[in-house]
């Protein structure tokens, strides 16, 4: 196995553009029925110009990177700001760096900085996991 | 303004299946190319009891409630003009397929920023399983645009 180290970087992910379909199989498949993310009609009543997608959809893909790189049962805590929206036709690539080595409860973690960025390299989610390695 | 005074508000604890067939559908719709997520033969090949639910399913285990984003309700919200800000959660053990997870959930607190344009709903959920394991921990930053 390849030694981990700062400055170790995740492999990439990118995903394919966010289309409805994207987001009508994800609000079903994750429960969340929120109207604005599927229903352009009410979106437009609400001020948007269009429905926009799930932050949690990205997180999923943020999850996607930590677990492609290491295997979920090491995975101890994961979060993420939601820091921009992410609209149609989107390209989303999420990356990950390790940023620090560190004990906690006896256990060997790496701290690694997350974010997903849209084609414009607009920063859509920011965050951080803890990884034990 | 939101009412402070809901701070603390302990939302009804409910139980909910984790199903097999939900995991694969919710595997399907993130793209998950990873067999360890469809494939029970392959998770239980890989270590795990059976199909794990993926890092943030514990999430859509919030939406199984009686009711759907109770805070709405508690805080007069219109659904229209919430965001979510922030999302984080803490692994104690793992959900896996065939569990019954039993979801509380308290509402931390509220704050708000730009003399009250924006305001910040915290919310703390735990997620326990048959066994009475603490499974995962999770808080939820809920923006509310008051503009």
């Amino acid at each position: 196995m390849t030694t981990i180290t700062i400055g170790t970087k995740l492999p990439e992910l990118t995903l394919p553009p966010i289309s409805r379909t994207t987001l009508a199989l994800y609000a079903g498949a994750s429960g969340d029925h929120n109207p604005i993310h599927i229903d352009s009609d009410f979106a437009k009543k609400s001020g948007m110009p269009d429905v926009f997608a799930q932050g949690m959809l990205s997180m999923a893909y943020l999850g996607r990177l930590l677990t492609n790189w290491q295997p979920q049962s090491k995975l101890r805590k994961f979060g993420n700001k939601f820091s921009a929206i992410t609209n149609l036709q989107d390209v989303i690539t999420c990356s990950g760096e390790v940023v620090e080595l560190l004990e906690i409860n006896g256990e060997q973690c790496a701290r690694v900085a997350i974010e997903a960025c849209n084609q414009d390299n607009t920063k859509t989610l920011v965050g951080e996991a803890l990884v034990a390695i | 303004m939101l009412d402070k005074s809901k701070i603390g508000h302990l939302f009804s604890s409910f139980t909910t299946d984790v199903e097999k067939g939900r995991l694969k559908f919710f595997a399907k719709s993130i793209n998950e190319t990873n067999p360890v997520y469809t494939d029970e033969v392959v998770a239980i090949a890989e270590g795990y009891k059976a199909l794990p639910a993926p890092p943030t399913f514990a999430f859509s285990l919030d939406m199984e409630g009686p009711e759907f984003l109770p805070v709405i309700d508690l805080l007069n919200l219109n659904i229209a003009k919430i965001l979510h800000g922030s999302q984080d959660f803490e692994y104690l053990g793992q959900i896996y397929a065939g569990d019954k997870i039993t979801v509380s959930s308290k509402l931390k607190n509220i704050f708000d920023k730009k003399n009250g344009a924006l305001e910040f709903v915290v919310m703390e959920t735990s997620y326990s399983n048959q066994n009475n394991d603490l499974v995962a921990k999770a808080n939820q930053t809920l923006v509310y645009r008051n503009a």
